[in-house]
């Protein structure tokens, strides 16, 4: 894995019988967030910075930080998702169907570099899967 | 998956190794008594995880007298660094906490 391309992206799409006010909601509201994703102080306005927090694991301190960068009510959700060793950003995109919403969450821009702390992070968040 | 990063991710998959490999990364070289005394398993066991993890190359040893002493190897890690599959599996259990979440909201 030492050559990987410096960003790549990670999409992942479902089929929800939910409304898009429905889902937005999920997807922006802080003590709902917390539901499905994780602790948080989060807020639907562009700029504001926000941390998720998980239990910290050994190698990985459970912060992410982020910051709004897309905010379009109903359709379309963008933060930056940045924790050690690496940067991204987590773009929300909903789209009405005939049954529900089409939910499409694309996370771009994984590092390359080979830096203690990216091995560390790297081990912490397997080893946080693992415990899911 | 790749055979390596498999090799790895079944090697940390078991809770008593993943916490001789974490003993061994954060405090150094030990023997394989120092190990069972702290592991609360027999010593065949241990010996047994530690042949799985130096196979997935995340440990090393070196014989010493008779004892044998084990060291992590964290750069067996290597193959773990595949975002790619560590948040696919990090979103789609997310995505399903999402779903379950919409089915108890309000319409």
């Amino acid at each position: 894995m030492t050559n990987t391309a410096p960003t790549r992206t990670l999409v992942i799409e479902r089929e929800m019988p939910h409304a898009p006010e429905k889902i937005w909601r999920a997807l922006t509201q802080g003590p709902l967030i917390e539901e499905w994703l994780m602790n948080n102080d989060f807020q639907p306005v562009v700029g504001h910075r926000f941390n998720f927090r998980s239990t910290p694991v050994p190698g990985w301190n459970g912060v992410i930080d982020g910051e709004v960068l897309v905010i379009e009510p109903n359709s379309r959700l963008a933060y930056s998702w940045g924790t050690m060793g690496m940067a991204s950003v987590v773009t929300w995109t909903l789209t009405p169907t005939a049954g529900g919403t089409h939910v499409r969450m694309e996370q771009t821009g994984f590092p390359s570099e080979e830096s203690a702390s990216y091995k560390g992070a790297t081990y912490g968040w397997t080893k946080f899967i693992g415990n899911m | 998956m790749q055979a390596a990063t498999e090799t790895v991710f079944k090697a940390l998959a078991d809770p008593t190794r993943r916490a001789i490999f974490e003993h061994l990364a954060r405090d150094g070289e030990q023997t394989v008594h120092a190990l069972t005394d702290r592991a609360g398993v027999s010593q065949p066991a241990v010996s047994k995880h530690l042949g799985v993890l130096k196979n997935a190359k995340l440990v090393r040893d070196r014989r010493a007298g008779r004892e044998t002493h084990y060291r992590a190897h964290p750069k067996a890690l290597a193959p773990l660094i595949d975002w790619m599959s560590i948040y696919g599996a990090f979103w789609r259990d997310r995505f399903d906490r999402l779903e379950s979440l919409l089915k108890r909201m309000d319409p």
